[in-house]
C-alpha cells in the first residue's frame, strides 16, 4: 500500500498534477491512497521551495512542475 | 537574423494566399505571420537559455549559496538575478518565501527574489524582444533587476520581521535547527538538454494561444487606430500618466503574451514607451491573487507596505524611462 500526497495550494498546475496521479493509479491498478494537502503550514513541513509536489511514502519525489504519466509511474514503483 | 522570416511571410501572403500587396488585409496578415514566427523562435530560444541557467542553478542551490556565507549586500543582486531565470508560478511564492527565511536568508533578500521572479521571465522577455526590439528589452530586464534590488534593500531596512504572521515567526525562531544541504547534480549539458528542451516546449505551448490572439488583436488595432491617436490624451509630459497606468496595472493578473502586442500598438499610436513599460511591470510583478497567497505569511500591514514600496519603485522607474527613452 503506497501513500501518495499531492502538495499544492490549489493552482491549476496542482490540480493537473492530482488528476494525472489519480489516473496513473487507476490505469495501473496500483494499491495507493491519494491525499491532497492544501494547508500551507503542513506543506512547508516537507521543505519544498516550489509547487506542485508529489510525495510518495513521505518522500518528496516530484516538485515544481506538472509531471508526465511515465514519471509518476516511476515515482510510484 | 529574421530576414528569412519576412521573406517567408511575404511568400505566404502574396503568393500562396494571393493577396495584393498594399491591401489592408494583406498587410495585416503579413505582419501577423512575421511577428508570430519571430516571437515563437525567440520564446523557444530564451526558454532554452534560461532553462539551462536554471538547470545549473536550481532554486535549492541559490538558497544554499545565499545562506552559507555573508555576502555584504551582494546577495540582493544574486537574489534579483537568479529570480529572473527561475520560472515563477504564483502558487510557489509562499513555499519559496518560507524556504528562504527558514534558511536564514534576510527578509529583504527574500523579497528581492520574490519581486524579480515574476517581473522578468522568458515569456515577457521574448515578447518584449519581438515587439519592441533588443534595446527596450535590455532596459526592461536591467531595470527589473535593479528595481528588485532597491525595493528589497528598502524593505530589508524597514525591519518588517515583526509583521510576519505568527507561524512564520515561529519558523524563523527555529531556523537554527534546520540546515539545508545541497546535492550537486552530476549531469553534463548533453544529458540535461532533453529535459530543458521539453520544459521550453511546455512554456511555448502554454502561451501559444495568447501570443496568437495578442498579435492578431494588435494587428487589427494597428490598422484601425489613427496614428498619434493617443497623443491628444496622454502626452509624455503629463505628470499623472505613469502613476495612473501603474495603479491600473497592479491588481491586473494578465498573461503578458497577450497584452504586450497590444501595448506595442499603443506605443506606435502615441503612448510614451516608459509609461507602457511601467504598466507592464505593474501587471506582472504584483497581482491581486498573489496578494491573497502572500496573506498567509504577511500581516495585512506588511502586505500593504510591500505592495506600496514596489508600486512606488515601478512608478519612479516609469518616470525615469520616459526621461531617458
Amino acid at each position: 500500500m503506497i501513500e501518495v500526497k499531492i502538495l499544492g495550494t490549489g493552482c491549476i498546475k496542482c490540480k493537473q498534477t492530482e488528476q494525472i496521479v489519480r489516473e496513473v493509479i487507476a490505469k495501473n491498478n496500483i494499491d495507493a491512497t491519494v491525499e491532497k494537502i492544501e494547508d500551507i503550514e503542513k506543506i512547508m513541513q516537507y521543505n519544498i521551495l516550489s509547487m506542485p509536489a508529489v510525495v510518495v511514502n513521505e518522500v518528496v519525489k516530484i516538485k515544481g512542475y506538472v509531471p508526465k504519466e511515465a514519471e509518476v509511474l516511476t515515482a510510484l514503483s | 537574423m529574421f530576414n528569412w522570416t519576412q521573406e517567408f511571410a511575404d511568400w505566404l501572403t502574396y503568393h500562396i494566399f494571393g493577396l495584393v500587396k498594399g491591401n489592408h488585409l494583406a498587410d495585416a496578415m503579413n505582419f501577423f505571420i512575421y511577428d508570430t514566427i519571430k516571437i515563437f523562435i525567440l520564446l523557444f530560444s530564451i526558454s532554452i537559455l534560461m532553462g539551462t541557467i536554471n538547470s545549473y542553478f536550481p532554486i535549492e542551490k541559490v538558497r544554499y549559496a545565499l545562506q552559507k556565507r555573508q555576502w555584504y549586500g551582494f546577495d540582493y543582486f544574486l537574489a534579483s538575478f537568479f529570480g529572473t531565470v527561475t520560472p515563477f508560478c504564483s502558487c510557489s511564492s509562499v513555499p519559496l518565501f518560507i524556504g528562504f527565511v527558514q534558511g536564514g536568508i534576510p527578509l529583504g533578500v527574500t523579497l528581492a527574489f520574490l519581486i524579480s521572479s515574476p517581473l522578468v521571465d522568458a515569456v515577457t522577455v521574448a515578447m518584449f524582444m519581438g515587439m519592441f526590439g533588443l534595446k527596450t528589452t535590455l532596459i526592461y530586464v536591467l531595470s527589473g533587476i535593479i528595481l528588485s534590488m532597491i525595493a528589497g534593500i528598502i524593505l530589508g531596512k524597514m525591519k518588517l520581521e515583526n509583521l510576519l504572521t505568527p507561524w512564520v515567526k515561529q519558523i524563523i525562531e527555529n531556523k537554527q535547527k534546520t540546515s539545508f544541504e545541497f546535492q550537486e547534480e552530476e549531469r553534463t549539458l548533453i544529458q540535461r538538454l532533453p529535459g530543458i528542451t521539453k520544459e521550453a516546449m511546455t512554456i511555448v505551448k502554454g502561451v501559444a494561444i495568447y501570443i496568437l490572439l495578442g498579435v492578431a488583436i494588435g494587428g487589427l488595432m494597428h490598422g484601425y487606430i489613427p496614428t498619434n491617436f493617443f497623443e491628444q490624451y496622454i502626452s509624455k509630459d503629463s505628470p499623472f500618466a505613469v502613476p495612473i497606468a501603474v495603479l491600473i496595472g497592479v491588481p491586473m493578473y494578465t498573461n503578458t503574451a497577450g497584452i504586450i502586442p497590444i501595448m506595442q500598438v499603443l506605443v506606435q499610436k502615441g503612448i510614451p514607451l516608459g509609461t507602457v513599460l511601467a504598466f507592464s511591470m505593474a501587471v506582472v510583478a504584483l497581482s491581486f491573487p498573489e496578494a491573497m497567497l502572500l496573506k498567509k505569511v504577511m500581516s495585512g500591514k506588511m502586505l500593504a507596505i510591500f505592495y506600496s514600496i514596489v508600486t512606488l519603485c515601478i512608478i519612479i522607474s516609469g518616470y525615469i524611462f520616459n526621461w531617458i527613452l
